[in-house]
């Protein structure tokens, strides 16, 4: 294998790795539930992402054909990391999980929780102004 | 020659998943020997028939050239606001101001609602939490609120939104 080769499949492997570390850093660095959702849909996208292509270079330079398990890998990837963030959302407003503070339109949990449109938003938007 | 159709839409009743299905299996075991062609055409006509009868009539897609266009969109988007989430992480966590909002959709149908969701979820910052029952509101948590929370309602109604109704044509 050259060293160029070498090159690339390292560059996407670190920055892979870098993404799926930033990702559980958030997890321990960010204060509430919500918020911590944000950080492994990260990882997955773009850290997983890297190191699949990585993984592509690598069988096609060994092989010397493209295997295509790692773009079934994605696929199924990008179909199921959205539903696991949608339902882990979900389950945390019908258990009342605590919120930041900062957390701004609080009262909007309250509607989504009962699956109802937020009719006195206009109302609560005004006063705030 | 009706006998004959009827015979196939009960042996194919989802001529399209079973193609799908033989191609995911032969892509799984990344072979194309007789065998395995075989044992994947005969996964792909059980399946589609153990379930037809769960379907859920789906509006199809009407445009699939902006299937691809609206792809290569949305992998660019990710990978910037990537980025932009993997500095808000690391940086001090007094700047993260979350929040919520709700945005109105058009969009009528489960599917294009769906692919609408999971967009919003895929792209880094934005959680889609729920759908109101009318399915005229969605419910976003968003990591990083800008001042006017009418900037993240506008980028998701006419980035994303507007392109999926045109996928969808409706």
């Amino acid at each position: 294998m050259s060293f160029t080769v070498e090159l690339i499949i390292s560059a996407f492997l670190i920055l892979g790795g870098l993404f799926v570390l930033v990702g559980s850093i958030g997890l321990i660095r960010l204060q509430d539930f919500y918020v911590r959702l944000h950080a492994p849909t990260k990882a997955t996208t773009l850290g997983l992402g890297c190191v699949l292509i990585a993984s592509i270079v690598y069988m096609y330079h060994i092989q010397g054909y493209a295997s295509i398990n790692e773009l079934l890998i994605t696929l199924f990837l990008v179909i199921t990391a959205p539903v696991t963030a949608h339902i882990l959302a979900k389950v945390a407003m019908h258990h009342r999980v605590k919120v930041m503070q900062r957390t701004r339109n609080q009262h909007l949990i309250e509607t989504a929780r009962m699956q109802l449109p937020p009719e006195n938003d206009n109302k609560k938007q005004d006063q705030d102004n | 020659m009706s006998i004959l159709s009827r015979a196939f839409s009960r042996l194919l009743p989802m001529p399209l998943h079973s193609l799908v299905l033989l191609i995911v299996w032969l892509m799984l075991n990344s072979t194309t020997s007789l065998g395995h062609i075989l044992l994947g055409t005969v996964l792909a006509i059980v399946i589609p028939v153990l379930c037809a009868p769960l379907r859920i009539p789906q509006p199809k897609i009407k445009r699939p050239f902006k299937v691809v266009s609206y792809v290569f969109l949305l992998l660019k988007d990710i990978i910037i606001a990537n980025f932009e989430v993997a500095i808000l992480v690391v940086g001090p966590t007094r700047r993260i101001k979350p929040g919520l909002v709700a945005v109105p959709i058009d969009l009528v149908d489960i599917l294009p609602i769906t692919v609408l969701v999971s967009t919003v979820t895929m792209t880094p910052g934005t959680v889609g939490a729920d759908i109101s029952k009318d399915k005229k509101w969605l419910y976003v948590h968003v990591l990083d609120m800008p001042e006017n929370e009418q900037e993240v309602i506008d980028l998701i109604k006419q980035r994303y939104e507007s392109r999926v109704k045109e996928i969808f044509g409706c």
